[in-house]
């Protein structure tokens, strides 16, 4: 099983040291601590355990690290950065591995730039030896990239020549449309293995700065504290500790403080449970921090996203994710207005970021999600996201026969106008009415209410509200018949279907990944017994249908 | 501009019929002149030093001696004659003719290979700069000028295939083996072997023995390559890095004699006192380089190689003479594997350990020599003997790297390493008093006291034979 709760004390590949208001993430791979057996992670290439890391640590940074301006990401060996990811444990891996690897590590990738773009915490990449493939698209996340100018360390994205696939981090669309690389030498560069060195790196924007070895240390302390000097996150403050998480797995279910999720393998879904805090959380900033890990809204994020980390790896066959919400709408609306009333504070504004990034993560999962709003559930305001993120939402009308809990509600509240956007840039309602935008507007003047199912129909929240009697049948044959349906198909439907709208660097990032890498890696010229990737390493060259599709 | 560029860089590839070549080398010419002013042997350009030139490819040719400045070299640029109806000899090719034209799918991978090359042939000649200012004889320091010269013009047949076939690609490569420095903290050579020190005429003869050693290995695998001229060239460059192993293994000879003669007339092993360096002393230099060079063949296990390999561009050593199919997709070959404390060997792909394969070739012939100063040590009556340390000793590359092992091989911890590091390798004492011998003798015919006089002078010439006019 594998297990993404880690923290400093157990990194293997990663150092993580704090001067003052920067902080250096040093990459320093063991070559035999792969997460799995039958590969050698040398030249700092890197598997999940690597990358699961690297996640903790830029999450610590966050929220451990309020002090913390600007963050050096470099390598501990000589003479090499990073070799992207380990080739031999992409052939060794399903292709279901792949998928889910590449979009963990993306993932990871576009938090280091919400970190630099919302959090002011800019990351620099000091690139002090060769930095190839998933080694430059690391350095492609950061804010700013330094090459050691040496006469032999290149950046470069050899995936297509040297292995039939594609960089699977976003390395082509950062290229030309985060460095603005001009499209004819992005070609040039992305079809040569060796890479690009020195000077010309900078003449094409593909690094910032090139730097002697002898005074990389120097200028790269330099450039970071000016970046800290300009960052506006706060001095002289203690941030909190990501206290481990509590978690208890069982054959049908698995267990957190305020999240579950009960496993039905026979119907191949599960259904999560968000439960609303049984207290109105605090509401003023001095109490937050006291709270900590314990904060309600901090809790839930970091427990739904090790829930969704753990289901998306863990449990591949549960191919419908059933949504759901438990406990009183009042206390998630307290939770709410303790987060918009505090935006002001370093730790509230981190929190609202990492719940954005939770849900983005629900959008980009590959499973049917399905709503199910019934009495007794709080989809409110945060919580409302969860429906709102859904492919199809079911609401009861009225009550359960013989229930003695009051009809569900669902309520808008300032955190669904706009502190939770989605991938494309707009919020989920807004998505959802592209057609009409105004009728945001018309929602918002809801919030705060208390909508039945008939008013939550009326404005478009809920996909269909069946009563008592058909609730049973209708919700049954939705999971039976997703289940029924090719997974694959399905998961090329849902993601056309979540991202109408604008597109984004992410959503081109994870539109590309998802059609064309996924494409690619499945075709014989990469992973056939001839193909590129499969042969990798062996010394024997492979052999191309020369069709073009 | 009339230049006559068959007088100027003699050559067998037609450099005034040429465009694209004479621009290219009009370019770089220059900065290779003012490279050789600047980093190549100190405060020599206005001797005149006996040296041999190679004017052709033919038997007459390739060897032609006479006094002349260095700066004045005829670097020239030759390719071995080509075999007609050549063949690709080994892997997936194997059996097609080779390629007279760069193979555009192989254009990253061959370039890397001649730049690596390339990269060390200056690389040495910056390392020795300033032995020429310590020698132990005119003869000496005529041979060391010789290499020099000859590793100059290794690069210039390197610089020539960079220029003739990669473009623009290549042209700034070539720029970029001028810009590149032994020990430059900012710019290092490619391979750390060529970034050591080589401050001492021990230093020296121990780097031709072994680091040209290397060079020879390396040589002959891309003489094997598909790609015609880089094979052509490399097969050229053997027949000059033979005189760099014999200039190393003479000179290890002639001080191993000395040392020899000095223990038996004084009957002791304590020689320093009577200006000679000691066995053990040596032993250690020994220890130093051979395992540095150890790491110069890479990774036990390399995709690289296999590539290499396969795609034809660099072969085995002698491959053609190798009793097998060439393509090695089926065979296996033992390569090292730590267990525990233990060293075991264990089965790959033949493909893979083509790296290993070489190490093993080179080894093998390293050792040779040593039984030949073994010979001398015998002669003499002494009882010592020099021996090859072990794989697993002082590495830093593959399977080693990270581990501490004795010269014989077994595996220790750190802490008994850097207890006994100095019995293996020389400490900073040996150098210091290698250093100490090393005073300048420039007279005709005289030789330090530390070396024995050499068999026979050069080219038919007397010992006594004024090798280097110094004015």
């Amino acid at each position: 099983m594998i297990d993404f709760r880690t923290h400093p004390g157990k990194y293997k590949h990663w150092r993580l040291g704090i001067d003052g208001r920067v902080a250096t993430l040093t990459m320093d791979v063991q070559e035999d601590g792969g997460i799995d057996p039958g590969y050698e992670l040398k030249l700092n290439s890197y598997d999940l355990g690597v990358d699961i890391e690297l996640y903790d640590a830029v999450q610590r940074l966050r929220l451990e690290h309020p002090e913390v301006g600007a963050v050096i990401l470099t390598s501990a060996k000589d003479r090499v950065f990073c070799a992207g990811a380990n080739i031999r444990m992409l052939g060794l891996s399903s292709h279901g591995a792949k998928v889910n690897f590449c979009k963990f590590t993306n993932e990871t990738r576009n938090g280091i730039e919400d970190a630099t773009e919302h959090s002011d915490q800019k990351y620099i990449c000091v690139i002090n030896g060769t930095a190839a493939g998933g080694g430059y698209e690391l350095a492609l996340a950061a804010d700013y990239i330094m090459l050691v100018d040496d006469g032999s360390s290149s950046v470069s994205l050899p995936e297509l020549p040297l292995l039939a696939v594609l960089p699977g981090t976003g390395g082509l669309t950062r290229v030309v449309d985060k460095r603005l690389v001009r499209r004819d030498r992005a070609d040039f560069f992305c079809t040569l293995v060796e890479g690009i060195k020195g000077k010309r790196a900078v003449d094409w924007n593909l690094v910032d700065e090139v730097v002697p070895r002898s005074s990389l240390e120097k200028v790269a302390r330099e450039r970071a504290s000016e970046f800290a000097a300009q960052s506006k996150r706060p001095t002289g403050v203690k941030g909190i500790e990501l206290t481990p998480l509590r978690r208890d797995i069982g054959e049908d279910g698995i267990t957190y403080d305020n999240v579950t999720a009960s496993l039905d393998r026979t119907m191949r879904a599960a259904t999560i449970t968000v439960n609303a805090p049984k207290e109105a959380p605090p509401g003023d900033p001095g109490a937050i921090h006291a709270q900590g890990a314990a904060f309600w809204p901090l809790a839930v994020a970091r427990e739904l996203d090790d829930l969704i980390l753990h289901l998306r790896f863990n449990e591949p066959d549960l191919g419908t994710w059933i949504l759901s919400t438990s406990g009183a709408p009042d206390m998630v609306a307290a939770a709410d207005e303790s987060l918009l009333a505090n935006q002001d504070d370093w730790l509230v504004r981190e929190i609202t970021l990492y719940l954005k990034r939770t849900f983005k993560r629900i959008d980009v999962s590959s499973r049917s999600l399905v709503a199910l709003i019934q009495p007794g559930s709080c989809f409110t305001g945060t919580l409302l996201e969860l429906a709102l993120a859904a492919d199809r939402s079911y609401m009861l009308d009225g009550t359960f026969e013989g229930g003695n809990l009051p009809p569900a509600v669902v309520r808008p509240t300032g955190m669904n106008f706009g502190p939770l956007p989605m991938c494309n840039g707009l919020t989920r309602l807004h998505s959802r009415f592209l057609a009409d935008p105004s009728h945001v507007e018309t929602v918002k003047a809801e919030s705060g209410n208390d909508l039945d199912a008939k008013a939550a129909d009326a404005l478009g929240l809920v996909t269909f509200t069946p009563d008592d009697i058909d609730w049973e049948d209708e919700v049954r044959i939705v999971i039976e018949e997703r289940a029924s349906f090719s997974p694959d198909a399905l998961t090329g439907m849902e993601a056309s279907l979540r991202f109408a709208g604008p597109e984004t660097l992410e959503t081109k990032i994870f539109g590309r990944l998802t059609a064309w890498q996924n494409w690619i890696f499945q075709r014989p010229n990469a992973t056939g017994e001839e193909g590129a990737l499969k042969l990798y390493g062996t010394g024997n060259q492979a052999k191309f249908d020369t069709k073009r599709v | 501009m009339s230049i006559d560029y068959n007088e100027k860089i003699p050559n067998n590839v037609d450099i005034a019929g040429d465009r694209k070549l004479r621009r290219a080398l009009e370019n770089w010419q220059p900065a290779y002149l003012k490279w050789w002013e600047n980093l190549g042997p100190v405060e020599s350009a206005n001797y005149d030093v006996y040296l041999r030139t190679a004017i052709s490819v033919d038997e007459g040719g390739w060897a032609h001696y006479g006094l002349l400045k260095m700066p004045e070299y005829r670097w020239g640029i030759f390719l071995a004659p080509p075999e007609p109806d050549r063949k690709i000899g080994f892997g997936i090719h194997k059996g097609e003719p080779v390629w007279t034209d760069l193979p555009g799918e192989y254009r990253a991978e061959l370039r890397r290979l001649i730049v690596t090359q390339g990269d060390t042939e200056p690389a040495s000649v910056e390392q020795q700069r300033r032995l020429g200012k310590i020698c132990p004889s005119l003869y000496d320091l005529r041979n060391l000028y010789q290499v020099n010269v000859e590793e100059g013009r290794h690069l210039w047949a390197m610089v020539y295939l960079l220029h003739a076939y990669f473009g623009r690609d290549g042209r700034e490569e070539a720029d970029e083996m001028l810009l590149r420095h032994a020990g430059d903290p900012d710019k290092p050579r490619i391979l750390q072997a060529f970034n050591e020190k080589t401050d001492d005429w021990l230093s020296f003869f121990m780097f031709t023995y072994f680091q040209d050693r290397d060079g020879k290995y390396q040589l002959a695998a891309l003489a094997e390559s598909g790609f015609d001229p880089l094979a052509r060239s490399c097969r050229f460059m053997l027949t000059e890095e033979a005189h760099h192993m014999f200039v190393g293994e003479t000179g290890i000879a002639r001080i191993v004699q000395r040392t020899c003669e000095v223990m038996k007339e004084h009957d002791t092993d304590a020689v320093r006192p009577f200006g000679v360096i000691d066995l053990p002393t040596i032993q250690r230099f020994i220890n130093f380089h051979y395992s540095i060079c150890l790491d110069l063949f890479g990774q036990e296990k390399s995709t690289n190689a296999a590539n290499y390999y396969s795609m034809g561009l660099k072969g085995r050593y002698q491959e053609s003479k190798i009793d097998d199919d060439h393509v090695l997709s089926d065979s296996v070959y033992l390569v090292p594997e730590i267990q525990g404390d233990r060293v075991v060997g264990t089965e790959i792909s033949a493909l893979t350990a083509i790296n290993e394969r070489l190490r093993h070739d080179y080894a093998k012939d390293s050792d040779r020599g040593i039984q030949r100063f073994n010979k001398i040590i015998r002669e003499h009556g002494v009882d010592f003997e020099f021996k090859l340390p072990n794989f697993a000793f002082n590495r830093g590359v593959g399977t080693f790297l990270g581990v501490e092992a004795t010269p014989e091989g077994k595996l220790i911890g750190a802490e008994e390493w850097d207890r006994r590091r100095d019995e293996w390798l020389p400490p900073k004492a040996d150098f210091d008093f290698v250093a100490s011998l090393m005073q300048p003798v420039t007279e005709p015919g005289k030789m330090a006291g530390w070396i024995a006089p050499p068999k026979r002078g050069i080219h038919g010439q007397p010992l006594d034979f004024e090798y280097v006019r110094f004015h």
